[in-house]
């Protein structure tokens, strides 16, 4: 049994238990706090080594401020995400700038998310600066290595970030992160503002960097068809909660939640037959505002098969066999 | 960058002559006469010799020409010989443009004020930014803190409250009541020993800090907009996620960041230091280049006022092209061809 816990610990690479992200809402003259929005509420997964979870939702449920918060780019209000073993959330200053090489994040927005007035080069190697002892010229052949890793040419590290492309920044923030050489990277929605043509390249270099590092993936998406392609297992969030966690096979052959049965019918069918009759599921009404959320189960006011109990109980997070997870009472 | 500005500064020639013909002709337009501070006893026909003699008999475009010829010609002939020690042409003859009240030549006098502006608003110019890039950082930071709070309440007053108030209640405060400082800012002094240089530094600190003080709340609230742009950007975010130090974080990207706007506006700010603080000056005593401009103003000393209104318009010319340029070399996105 003792073994058998260690061999599992060696295996796992994140356990998040609980995590909470509230956001506080001022206002008035006094700006008195009246409110919170519960960006993130509660959840609860892991990630084994060398894995992709994928983390779908609709916009705004909270993906992107999962990940923030699982990195403690934001303080957590509560819960607990042990990366390897350490409790990232009770680290603080200079312990935590310290772990911060384990883990990275690739953001969305490739444009934004560089120094406009750093060259590639020192935006890369800046991290080196900060957690290794390298030589200034160590650091140079690190970056122009990492600018190849990713597929551009090393002689770009003397130009600044707004000469590129969107892939090709993109491709520049994936070699910022892998600069330290983390274990786990969450990428938040690295595609997203990715041309369609350009979206296959960069999902395929992540591919290939993460066989060659050894790396574990939360790769955050909005664009089901993608997370299909990338992930081994894939989590469902809505407002702020996950409702659904499976291993790919089962979540698109078999969801068993009602949020994402008519998540994956809006997927479109590239065959037109099938398209012409494939069974659509519409939701009616809006998502809820996260900061004043329904009570009981957050999908109880769309849900098409909610009953009277779901309005009243928080549905618990529990597994069913095959190490699946779901939050509904109405799924046995 | 170097063709960019040679057709800059091309472009600046036709901008500044119309700036020329304009100054001349408004002035030429004003209702004022040099002779107008003459005794009243003095007869008609005296007051018009005096005013052929300073050479209002001829017509405004021959006038304008001559002032031209003067400015454009003689006076930049002047200052080579003057700085080479050499004699070009006939330059005993050669007519300077002279001030009617004081009958010396305009840049002579401007010369001779020079150092005193300099000194006092050059000094609370650079205290200003000293004082405004902490306070903007800091109230960016920490926004709506206790701090920022303060911050923001002291530059709304020092923004709103004139320097002719602000000046005049130090006048009474420290010069006055306490007898702390010197009310009147004596030019002549000399700093030779160490008790002139204390008394040069106390005849100074009002007028510098009343200039100061305003230059500083317009700077830092400038300065805590701009930090408070960069501060949500996603940059910032990744610098944070490489694992930086708060201080590399805070320094290296976004205060240099967010200084490319700032360094733009102290640049367009700079010709108002040789322009001069006119109220203040005027209300410290201070006899520098404002001064001389309200003096040439009230006794309609039209050469004077003309040269250094023009002056004041090359410089503004100049210091936009410097704050062009400037911002090419601090932003890599910006490239002029």
């Amino acid at each position: 049994m003792a073994a058998l816990a260690s061999t599992e610990s060696l295996q796992l690479m994140l356990q998040v238990t609980g995590l909470s992200m509230h956001f506080p809402v001022y206002k008035g003259l006094m700006r008195r706090q009246i409110g919170e929005i519960k960006a993130v509420d509660d959840i609860s997964f892991h990630i084994m080594r060398g894995e992709t979870l994928g983390l779908v939702g609709e916009s705004g449920c909270g993906k992107s401020t999962a990940g923030r918060a699982l990195l403690k780019l934001y303080q957590p209000t509560s819960g607990r995400v042990e990366l390897d073993g350490t409790d990232v959330t009770a680290l603080e200053g200079e312990d935590l700038r310290r772990i911060r090489t384990d883990m990275q994040m690739i953001f969305q927005d490739p444009q934004a998310c560089l120094n406009p007035r750093m060259t590639v080069g020192s935006i890369i190697a800046e991290p080196l600066d900060e957690h290794t002892r390298l030589s200034r010229r160590q650091k140079r052949q690190k970056a122009r290595e990492l600018l190849d890793a990713v597929g551009m040419n090393p002689d770009y590290e003397n130009r600044y970030p707004h000469e590129f492309s969107g892939g090709q920044r993109q491709r520049i923030g994936i070699a910022r992160a892998l600069a330290l050489e983390p274990k786990f990277i969450v990428c938040d929605e690295p595609i997203a503002a990715l041309d369609v043509s350009i979206q296959a390249q960069v999902v395929n270099l992540l591919e290939d960097l993460q066989q060659q590092h050894q790396l574990t993936y939360l790769f955050i998406s909005h664009d089901l068809s993608m997370v299909r392609h990338i992930a081994d297992r894939i989590a469902v969030m809505y407002l702020g909660k996950l409702v659904e966690l499976a291993s790919r096979e089962q979540l698109y052959q078999s969801p068993q939640h009602p949020y994402t049965k008519a998540l994956l019918s809006a997927v479109p069918e590239p065959d037109p037959e099938k398209e012409a009759i494939r069974e659509r599921i519409i939701l009616q009404g809006d998502v809820p505002s996260p900061a004043n959320p329904p009570s009981g189960c957050n999908f109880s006011t769309r849900c098409p098969i909610a009953q009277e109990q779901c309005m009243r109980e928080t549905p618990a997070w529990r597994e069913l066999e095959g190490g699946r997870y779901i939050a509904c009472h109405m799924v046995q | 960058m170097f063709n960019y500005t040679i057709r800059r500064l091309l472009f600046a020639i036709p901008t500044l002559f119309v700036i020329s013909f304009l100054i001349f002709a408004i002035l030429d337009l004003a209702p004022n006469d040099p002779t107008g501070n003459l005794p009243l006893t003095i007869p008609p026909e005296v007051r018009e010799n005096i005013r052929i003699s300073l050479g209002l008999g001829e017509p405004f475009p021959i006038r304008y020409l001559k002032w031209c010829q003067q400015f454009f010609i003689n006076e930049p002939l002047n200052l080579i010989e003057q700085w080479f020690d050499i004699s070009i042409g006939d330059s005993e003859n050669r007519l300077r443009v002279q001030s009617w009240a004081t009958r010396s030549p305009v840049v002579d006098l401007i010369v001779e004020r020079l150092p005193q502006t300099l000194w006092v608003l050059g000094l609370s110019y650079v205290i200003g930014i000293l004082i405004a890039i902490p306070i903007g950082v800091i109230s960016a930071y920490k926004q709506y803190s206790i701090f920022d709070q303060i911050g923001t309440f002291i530059s709304m007053v020092g923004f709103s409250v004139p320097t002719f108030f602000t000046g005049l209640v130090c006048i009474v405060f420290f010069s006055s009541t306490l007898g702390w400082f010197p009310s009147i800012y004596d030019t002549t002094h000399e700093v030779t020993d160490l008790a002139s240089f204390w008394f040069q530094v106390k005849q100074m600190i009002m007028p510098v800090m009343v200039l100061a003080l305003f230059n500083a709340s317009q700077l830092s609230r400038f300065m805590r907009a701009s930090m408070l742009d960069n501060l949500s950007q996603d940059y910032v975010r990744t610098a944070r996620a490489k694992g930086l130090k708060e201080r590399s974080v805070l320094l290296i990207h976004v205060l240099r960041n967010s200084l490319i706007p700032v360094v733009t506006v102290i640049a367009l700010g700079l010709p108002q230091i040789f322009a001069g603080a006119i109220i203040t000056e005027q209300i410290f005593r201070v006899n520098g280049l404002g001064q001389l401009l309200i003096i040439g103003i009230q006794g309609a000393d039209i050469p004077l006022v003309q040269t250094l209104t023009f002056i004041f318009a090359v410089l503004i010319v100049l210091f936009n092209l410097i704050a062009d340029i400037l911002y090419g070399m601090l932003d890599p996105r910006i490239r002029y061809e």
